[in-house]
């Protein structure tokens, strides 16, 4: 079958220029009047000649879609063309930067890096919570918005976890990038959404140190070293990367996908937070492992099995971070002291839960008396020692002093970029704004009545 | 129940012989264990006239455009096959010489779908999510059971087609167990029918 050429209209879409090759699929821009948003064709190149993948991965490109709710992270799925006569799917024009273009320019600066990272992290969350997972990340699949978002596209090797797996019914090879692939994934598991973590992983490695963890394998033996070799720790290639940064790149690329951020949006949270990454002997890593422990490895690997995946909880909980602001009216120590009760509670209840203990303070211009660091470091004291009895370990517990004139805004905005399930806070009229406006829960927490 | 079904038919569904219809209407059907001889040997002298022509006149299969209706495997219906692996399924499929198969038999809900491999994958849908359906593949839908589930999960079983749009969804519907059960023990029959409706074994 020919592709189609510009000014062809199919099923009433006028086509307009073609803005992509492939060899799975051509792109086209539609012209014409297509309501408010800017749209593209997507064409399989289908027919003799052609693989039978191509068909089988615009089924479950069109179905995966299909199933997502609108949202910034991933092309709208507007129409489409039936498979057999016409095959087309008709998306958002998406309008951003592909991450190859970022590429070029690596090694990007640590701060660069996170910002893209927690965007795509994000992004990944965003579906893995609709228990969608991607499977096939790779610069040329993630776009980068001019407002910073990401958004994933070809979701063509993706699975959905309440939809038929079509792709697993076709393939004896791994399918997906090569690259960036997870040891798991490799090995033909296709239900973990760490998966997706382990390739961003990669992206970022590649993005901070301009080299590739894995190398470009080319057989399937290849593919595999990646179960016992260790990638060589970017902090050995490229001198400014923070320990941090290697922290969470490598933590997303442990072998064994339970050693893992257990979501993606936890390696949005440390992305967002550089300063709060609780650090192992992963950040300080300064080379691989050593001939016998890889041998070792290698030995193991043999045998190698994928961790169970976790089970589908369409509420995978969207990380459970609670946070308790403690920049109300109310001050009193019993106060303080039933928001320790309460948080206790959640701690509790909630298992892997992090505290994240935050206050709000008026700009820098509103108090000139003082110098910003000066009363940065205080308010933080004072945040600690709020924390002190409840004995949390150090990576359980984040401090956070937000500098703003506007206090529920400052905490909207951080409970909205960090995913968060609850905030805990005093009562006051920040409360009920809050309460009115939180993407997440919020509980109002009372001293008990003197007496 | 059956007066349901028969009001049902006369609207214009499409009904086919089960096998506690076909062992009711005094059938030869292997397999059926003594609860199952003991609820039969119950419902035939209450069956009226009416109501045994109507079973009599029921077909083992239906076919509707390039869907195929019937109750077990389409290989061999009257051999009331379960259809519970994927060589089964396949047999089916291949059997059928059609789109989509809807069948019960089994009381799980399943969707087997025809892929390049030899056989059928299977799928076990989750209630309530659409799944399409394209014409270039061949599915079967195992609906599961309105009456009697048996994956621990009270709830009735049932499936809607979306022909236009191309999709099934699978449902679950909790209905009064308890009553039916009762039910079951007033009339005398085994205990084992009534608690499996209670527990959905």
């Amino acid at each position: 079958m020919q592709p189609p050429h510009p000014g062809a209209e199919i099923d009433g879409f006028r086509l307009g220029p073609c803005v992509h090759v492939g060899s799975m699929a051509s792109i086209y821009r539609l012209e014409g009047r297509n309501g408010a948003l800017p749209l593209v064709m997507k064409i399989p190149r289908l027919g003799a000649g052609e693989r039978s993948a191509n068909v089988v991965s615009f089924e479950q490109c069109r179905m995966v879609l299909g199933a997502l709710a609108q949202s910034v992270h991933h092309p709208t799925l507007v129409a489409y063309g039936d498979v057999e006569t016409t095959p087309y799917l008709v998306m958002e024009c998406v309008e951003g930067a592909r991450l190859d273009e970022w590429l070029k320019r690596a090694p990007l600066e640590p701060l660069e890096v996170a910002r893209i990272g927690h965007a795509l992290a994000l992004a990944l969350h965003d579906i893995h919570r609709q228990d969608v997972i991607h499977l096939d990340l790779k610069p040329t699949n993630v776009l980068v918005r001019p407002g910073g978002s990401a958004t994933l596209i070809d979701f063509g090797l993706s699975c959905h976890r309440h939809l038929p797996d079509l792709l697993a019914a076709e393939f004896h090879t791994p399918v997906g990038n090569w690259i960036y692939m997870a040891p798991e994934q490799a090995a033909g598991e296709r239900g973990d959404p760490r998966s997706d973590v382990f390739a961003l992983g990669a992206l970022l490695y590649e993005l901070a140190s301009a080299r590739r963890p894995f190398g470009s394998p080319t057989s399937v033996g290849q593919l595999r070293r990646r179960l016992y070799r260790d990638p060589v720790p970017p902090r050995a290639l490229v001198a400014g990367v923070p320990p941090w940064l290697q922290e969470v790149i490598l933590r997303c690329l442990e072998v064994d996908a339970n050693e893992r951020y257990a979501s993606a949006a936890q390696v949005a949270f440390d992305l967002a937070n550089p300063g709060q990454v609780a650090l192992s002997q992963r950040a300080e890593r300064r080379g691989s492992a050593g001939l016998l422990r890889t041998a070792v490895r290698w030995f193991r690997a043999r045998s190698y099995a994928p961790s169970p995946a976790p089970a589908p909880a369409t509420a995978i909980t969207p990380l459970p971070v609670i946070v308790v602001a403690l920049s109300g009216e109310e001050t009193s120590e019993p106060f303080y002291e039933a928001l320790r009760a309460a948080t206790r509670r959640r701690i509790v209840a909630e298992g892997a839960c992090r505290i994240a203990c935050i206050t709000v303070v008026p700009g820098a211009a509103a108090l000139a008396d003082d110098t910003p660091t000066g009363r940065h470091i205080k308010q933080l004291v004072s945040l600690r020692r709020w924390a002190k009895p409840l004995v949390l370990p150090e990576e359980r517990v984040t401090y956070h002093v937000l500098e703003s004139d506007e206090p529920v805004a400052a905490l909207l905005d951080y409970a909205t970029v960090n995913e968060v399930q609850e905030i805990l806070l005093g009562p006051g009229k920040d409360a009920a704004a809050l309460v009115a406006r939180a993407p997440c829960s919020v509980s109002v927490v009372r001293a008990p009545p003197p007496g | 129940m059956l007066e349901l079904v028969q009001a049902h038919a006369a609207r214009g569904a499409i009904v086919v012989l089960g096998n506690h219809d076909a062992a009711a209407l005094g059938r030869m059907v292997p397999g059926l264990n003594s609860q199952a001889l003991a609820a039969i040997a119950w419902t035939r002298p209450r069956l009226t006239k009416g109501q045994l022509a109507f079973l009599e006149a029921l077909p083992t299969t239906v076919r509707e455009e390039d869907r195929l209706f019937v109750h077990a495997s389409a290989a061999v219906p009257e051999r009331w096959t379960y259809v519970s692996g994927v060589r089964q399924a396949t047999m089916s499929i291949e059997a059928a010489n059609a789109a989509m198969v809807f069948c019960g038999h089994v009381h799980e809900q399943r969707l087997f779908f025809m892929g390049e491999g030899r056989f059928a994958m299977p799928f076990r849908p989750t209630p309530g999510m659409p799944i399409p359906t394209t014409g270039q593949r061949r599915w079967l839908a195992v609906v599961g059971s309105a009456g009697q589930p048996r994956d621990r999960n009270t709830a009735a079983c049932y499936a809607l087609a979306d022909l236009e749009r191309e999709r099934i969804t699978f449902y679950r519907v909790p209905y009064d167990f308890e009553s039916a059960a009762q039910k079951i023990r007033r009339a005398g029959l085994p205990e084992r029918l009534a608690r499996r409706l209670e527990r959905g074994v």
